[in-house]
């Protein structure tokens, strides 16, 4: 039996945590001669009262939930994909050759295009170690990490070599064509006629993409017979194996899956903002997917949540570099705090509140 | 190349091998213990902050080693509450840890210094000078000197205190952990805890104590990095060496003297990166290589099942296609022309060599058999 009700394991869990991180976070910008309160408004004017703020901040979620999805997907095979940030700039790569290589007639096409080039290398990239894990054993924490460096290796490689336009310094690709080029909310909304909403925002149609992202992934794993496998792996590999589950088949499986849903944060980045491939594209949002699932608990809905959070926090976080002396870097420190409470400390708050719902069963 | 180059590059390999040996050992005691430890990374950089931050404003290199130490062990009191007391995810630990590790140093170096996360540069007496061995002639008179003297003067002395000390621990980590009763403890805490505890020994004490030599280690780790190795601290200065040495864990399969090979191995790997740029090699010689090695991998799968040939087959298949990619661009100037080895290749090696062994091909790597997992006391 359960000793906490289901809505206090979901909510009340990464409520809590958050908290903990947040007041932590309130103390450490104390500690460097800023208001916390002043912050918190500031970040909000910056990102929630300007539909240019929503827009940068849609962008970021756009990335964090693809990455957040894919660790989610693994994760429910009981494996730890933090390989994200590899994967992802191996799908940089996918979405570049096809954009640059294929004469798109428009972007409709063009985006269905780059989703299948990015899916497909990231799926390769993290269908390797898949496949060392499968077959022979190598842990798939370790091999995901080494791929993230052998990955930006091969990024350097391309973007200081063969990809790069000749005669230019900058070690990126040359400009995608026009008719590659994805419409920005702000186009969105001057076509429906509000000429001045969302101005210069990075964030474009891929953000509906991950939407559809979030229901796909959902389908797959709660009404699919694929999704019940995975689970069952998940939670008991021994169960799984006795009822006829091939565990490399769901290692390789959901490893593929993560990996091409890694690898679609590309087409965000690459194909919706810089209209280019660049290094350092991924700044960091692979790791953040580990954060965003570990919050969002696993779930789409969750994982959407958590990412618009960490989406807020990442816009409210260059606001703050750009008013205070708060540098950014703030970010990353919440975001250590939040996978902290909730991945690793999850016990502090769990027992806790395990004896509270406890003792208050025993009274009632 | 003439004997006094390879020398210099030898000595840089020494160099540039010390925080990753350090590291590596530290990773060595905690995985040995059955604590996986991936903060290895977030570890060496706060240590290699507040080593910095304090031997600037104190001026004296020892307190900054000092406060190195106590960062990386604060870092290793949350991994080893997180892991060993709460029973969490080490994994999840060791990411949060290399995280707070990277944004915090910023945030503080900021507020401190001002300097866009730098520390300022130290000077004389914040850092560890190279110690100079007896008798060995200054870098101005070496190359009058003969091979024997270049080597001693070369390779053996001028190197920081710090990098004596790190080659000395490989001796005193293979003595602790297989001529002590601890050492023994410490290894049974990571194969099988159970029987540990069946004896009367305390897993948990073993393995808080393992954690915290593995802070101890990173601390002068760190603290190597930015007295010795360079004058100060730099935002994310660490570049995932902690990773680097978990590559050199795996690769020397949780052994002292292993350890001290791989990484002496991928220091000269960075040596060679750093020293040389263009590192040419006949184009006939490099598809050779790669079409050898995509050949074999054909022939390995041929018996196998079908998942074994897509993967290792098409894993062939792209290196014979890159061969035969640098075999035709090369046919106009001949086979026997020379073609640059990307640098990125020497720099990806290490990570390469290690999934190489992870996947068996080249001996078999065997964590710890209890690595990873929290140890549940029987009621």
């Amino acid at each position: 039996m359960d000793v906490m009700p289901k809505w206090a394991d979901v909510v009340l869990v990464p409520l809590i945590s958050l908290i903990i991180a947040a007041l932590l976070s309130a103390l450490l910008i104390l500690a460097i001669g800023e208001s916390p309160v002043a912050a918190l408004k500031l970040m909000i004017e910056g990102t929630l009262l300007r539909s240019s703020g929503w827009g940068y901040m849609l962008y970021y979620t756009t990335n964090f939930i693809f990455t957040g999805l894919a660790v989610s997907v693994a994760f429910h095979a009981a494996l730890f994909n933090i390989g994200g940030e590899g994967q992802a700039m191996m799908g940089g790569l996918g979405v570049a050759l096809v954009c640059l290589f294929i004469p798109w007639p428009h972007w409709s096409f063009a985006i269905i295009g780059a989703s299948l080039g990015a899916a497909v290398f990231g799926m390769i990239w993290a269908g390797l170690p898949a496949y060392l894990q499968a077959k022979r054993g190598s842990h798939i924490v370790i091999t995901t990490i080494m791929f993230n460096f052998i990955a930006a290796g091969v990024l350097n490689f391309f973007l200081v070599g063969a990809l790069k336009p000749k005669g230019s310094m900058d070690p990126a690709t040359a400009n995608f064509p026009a008719s590659t080029h994805l419409p920005t909310f702000e186009d969105m909304a001057s076509l429906m006629g509000f000429e001045k909403m969302f101005r210069a925002a990075p964030a474009n149609v891929s953000f509906f993409l991950a939407l559809v992202a979030c229901v796909l992934v959902w389908f797959l794993i709660w009404r699919t017979p694929l999704g019940y496998e995975i689970r069952a792996m998940g939670k008991s590999e021994p169960a799984a194996r006795y009822a006829g589950i091939g565990s490399v088949k769901i290692i390789m499986v959901a490893m593929m899956i993560s990996g091409a849903l890694s690898g679609m944060m590309a087409i965000n980045t690459t194909q919706g903002e810089s209209e280019r491939l660049i290094l350092n594209f991924t700044e960091g949002a692979g790791f953040i997917g580990i954060a965003v699932a570990l919050m969002g608990r696993s779930h789409p809905l969750g994982v959407l949540l958590a990412a618009l959070l960490f989406g807020f926090l990442y816009q409210g976080g260059a606001e703050l570099a750009l008013w205070t002396k708060i540098p950014r870097e703030l970010i990353v420190v919440i975001q250590a705090l939040v996978i902290l409470f909730t991945g690793a400390l999850s016990l502090m708050v769990r027992g806790p509140l395990e004896r509270l719902f406890l003792s208050l069963r025993r009274r009632g | 190349m003439d004997f006094l180059t390879l020398l210099q590059v030898l000595d840089s390999s020494l160099r540039l091998a010390t925080p990753l040996l350090l590291a590596c050992l530290a990773g060595l005691f905690s995985e040995r213990a059955g604590i996986f430890d991936i903060g290895l990374e977030g570890k060496m950089l706060a240590a290699a902050f507040l080593s910095a931050a304090i031997a600037a404003t104190t001026g004296s290199v020892w307190l900054g080693l000092l406060a190195g130490i106590g960062a990386a062990l604060l870092l290793s009191a949350i991994h080893g509450l997180a892991s060993i007391t709460l029973r969490g995810d080490q994994i999840i630990s060791g990411v949060a840890i290399n995280f707070l590790a990277a944004g915090l140093t910023v945030v503080i170096s900021q507020d401190w210094f001002g300097q866009g996360g730098r520390t300022p540069p130290l000077l004389s007496g914040g850092r560890f000078e190279p110690l100079s061995l007896p008798g060995a002639v200054p870098a101005k008179e070496i190359s009058q000197a003969g091979p024997f003297m270049q080597l001693y003067s070369e390779l053996f002395s001028g190197h920081s205190l710090l990098v004596y000390v790190a080659l000395l621990m490989v001796p005193l980590t293979w003595f602790v952990l297989y001529k002590t009763r601890f050492g023994l403890r410490l290894r049974a805490v990571g194969e099988n805890p159970a029987a540990v505890d069946t004896a009367g020994i305390s897993v948990v004490g073993l393995r808080y104590a393992a954690v915290g030599i593995c802070g101890v280690l990173c601390g002068i780790a760190g603290a190597y990095m930015a007295t010795a190795l360079q004058a100060g601290f730099v935002k994310d200065m660490s570049a995932g060496r902690g990773f680097i040495a978990l590559a050199a864990l795996i690769f020397a399969k949780w052994r002292p003297w292993y350890a001290l090979g791989a990484c002496l191995l991928f220091g000269f790997f960075f040596a060679v990166d750093n020293r040389f740029q263009n590192i040419l090699l006949p184009a006939w010689a490099m598809s050779g290589v790669l079409l050898a090695l995509g050949c074999g991998l054909f022939a390995y799968v041929r018996n196998k099942t079908l998942l074994d040939r897509i993967v290792l087959g098409g894993l062939g298949l792209g290196l014979a296609i890159v061969a035969t990619l640098i075999t035709l661009s090369n046919l106009n100037a001949g086979l026997g022309s020379m073609i640059k080895i990307p640098v990125v290749f020497i720099q990806s090696l290490p990570y390469v060599l290690t999934v190489v062994v992870l996947a068996g091909f080249v001996g078999k790597a065997i964590p710890p058999r209890s690595g990873g997992v929290a140890y549940v006391k029987e009621k």
